[in-house]
């Protein structure tokens, strides 16, 4: 992004207490895996604006608000059920009136504009114990990157309270989509996580599909029409430029690319005379290895996050199964045992899950299983559910859901790997193929 | 006031070509004035019509059916007579199913009507083939008889591009 950004990461000198062991039993904790189905209530008092600073302290505490809630981890108390108001961001805490309303977590913060940059500062509060949990932090950052500064204070709660890394300063790349169902227009567009700060990087002038992320998250891979017929380009997003990836077969077709986490390779599909197998491309020689040979579709390649295995689908059984293969080709193994077809198969940043399309009885599912396909969930049920992709942590899956008649129409959904919390994401228009960034730099 | 009706015709006649011919036709243009007439049957409109320039496929298959072959029959014989056509093949799947996956059933279909064509002696060069999946229905509800319609190969002719 063009958009000028620093945060610096200190913590507050006169706040040097230390963190709370990460050990310690105590109340405010929440165990994600568990599924939550209490969310934990909190306090978020409005954030002390400094002078000119009324409109960002208002923007970031909503931003922060909005960001935990939307987790169905959190809930918060509503501004008109405090007790004591925040006056002064170090004034001392006073526990029992937030016990009184029931708050387990309270946040209190303070903007202010500082050599015309944005300071933000927040602390986190362990209600009943009585503490802080954790340091208080300072984030410095130009005016315009107040968004983001909200959700580095939410990841920073997020990552205190559950013991796992965020996901809110984190972007999604995805298809947006206009006009009627039989003449669709599509543009490759970015925003953040959360619906805000959409930017188009595409026109409609050719049709394309499905963006995926660098692991630095600065360039995208999309499926582009643009030469006449589907081949793979890259989109650098400081420059909104993109290239065609490498030298194209004519009369082939190349989709459903995905970058090797340490970025050097390009998992694909090349189809030639009616066949789709999977290829592995280097990035800095544009040189390609076949990785799938058989007469069958192999397709929607993924790597695991260590390199080292590809997962995909393919209909070699005769109807679309989920398969893992190492990342240099060679025996596959079958993991999708349950019933009707599986495919869109992407495994989990954190190694542990593969998320999939399933399609039995018509009717469309998003699911995870483990590795191995056992312990498989069905999380979603639809017309048509589809794409799944990992938010940072891999707590949280976005998916294309569409809607089934003549005016069906895409949207972005998001549901936690419990199957609970399932949401619209916000999103200009129609929307579909999310691609959800790593956490920012 | 002349002009403006010139332009008032003008828009008419694009908006009944936008009707009568709905259907998305991939990246290629046919030449209007080299479609001739319907009852030409060196047209590029006998060709659409008569002959036939789309095939239908069953559920996830890419085999020919007997009518699908039929209509194959139709098409390279007029291809082997107006030898200064090429064609494309668009390959497309219905709704009910993955995006990746319905891409390359697409080019299974495709390559299954440019098979069969080369195999009634039409040269290789002069087809082409391409897959749009399920991003181009034509019928656009939810049902069988529009995924019928939609799971389909058609055969877009272009002229003098001779490779």
């Amino acid at each position: 992004m063009t958009r000028f950004l620093t945060i610096a990461f200190l913590a507050l000198a006169s706040l040097a207490a230390p963190a709370v062991a990460q050990d310690t039993p105590g109340p405010l904790r929440i165990e994600i895996t568990e599924g939550v189905i209490e969310p934990l209530p909190f306090a978020l008092p409005q954030f002390i604006a400094g002078p000119g600073a009324e409109d960002q302290a208002a923007d970031i505490t909503r931003v922060i608000a909005a960001d935990l809630s939307g987790t169905g981890l959190f809930r918060e108390i509503p501004r008109d059920a405090h007790i004591s108001p925040i006056t002064s961001f170090d004034s001392p805490v006073q526990y029992a009136d937030w016990q009184a309303i029931n708050a387990q977590a309270l946040i209190t913060g303070s903007v202010t504009i500082e050599g015309g940059q944005l300071v933000v500062r927040f602390r986190l509060f362990d209600v009943f114990s009585n503490e802080p949990l954790g340091a208080g932090l300072q984030f410095v950052g130009s005016p315009d990157s107040w968004r983001r500064m909200a959700h580095n204070v939410a990841d920073n709660v997020y990552e205190r309270i559950t013991g796992e890394s965020g996901y809110f300063d984190s972007r999604v790349a995805f298809v947006h989509e206009e006009g009627p169902k039989n003449a669709r227009l599509k543009r490759i567009a970015i925003m953040d996580y959360d619906g805000a700060n959409v930017q188009y990087l595409t026109d409609s002038r050719s049709l394309v599909l499905a963006p995926r992320f660098a692991p630095d998250g600065q360039t995208l891979l999309f499926t582009s029409y643009e030469s006449g017929s589907p081949r793979l380009y890259t989109l650098d997003l400081a420059t909104v430029s993109r290239r065609p990836l490498s030298d194209h077969l004519n009369g082939t077709m190349s989709f459903a690319p995905r970058f090797s986490p340490d970025g050097d390779r390009i998992v694909f599909s090349l189809e030639q005379g009616g066949n789709t197998d999977i290829y592995l491309m280097d990035v800095a020689t544009g040189m390609q290895t076949q990785l799938t040979e058989a007469p069958s579709i192999e397709t929607a390649p993924s790597f695991s996050p260590d390199g080292t295995q590809i997962v995909f689908e393919s209909d070699r059984s005769g109807s679309q199964q989920i398969y893992i293969m190492p990342a240099t080709g060679g025996e596959a193994r079958r993991i999708s045992q349950g019933e009707g077809r599986y495919g869109t198969p992407v495994w989990s940043p954190r190694g542990d899950l593969i998320a999939f399309t399933n399609q039995q009885s018509g009717r469309f599912h998003i699911g995870v299983m483990r590795t191995d396909g056992s312990e498989e969930r069905l999380l979603t049920s639809s017309f048509l559910d589809e794409g799944p992709t990992w938010a940072p942590n891999g707590r949280v899956i976005m998916f294309t859901r569409e809607t089934a008649g003549t005016d069906g129409a895409p949207a972005i959904y998001s549901v936690d790997i419990s199957g609970r919390n399932l949401q619209r994401v916000a999103t200009p228009g129609m929307a579909s193929d999310p691609a959800w960034s790593p956490l920012n730099n | 006031m002349k002009l403006l009706l010139k332009l008032t015709l003008l828009v008419a006649v694009l908006g009944l070509g936008a009707c009568a011919n709905n259907r998305y036709l991939g990246d290629t243009t046919i030449n209007p004035n080299a479609a001739g007439a319907a009852g030409d049957p060196n047209s590029v409109a006998y060709f659409n019509q008569t002959v036939g320039d789309r095939v239908l496929f069953l559920v996830d298959q890419s085999s020919l059916t007997p009518t699908a072959e039929a209509t194959l029959d139709d098409q390279a014989d007029w291809l082997l007579r107006n030898m200064e056509y090429t064609a494309l093949i668009e390959g497309h799947a219905d709704e009910q199913g993955t995006r990746e996956y319905n891409l390359a059933l697409g080019a299974r279909r495709a390559a299954s009507v440019q098979a069969y064509l080369i195999s009634r002696g039409v040269s290789a060069s002069r087809l082409n083939t391409i897959s749009y999946g399920k991003e181009r229905p034509i019928e656009i509800c939810s049902n069988e008889s529009c995924y019928a319609q939609n799971r389909r190969a058609v055969t877009v002719l272009s002229a003098g591009l001779g490779s």
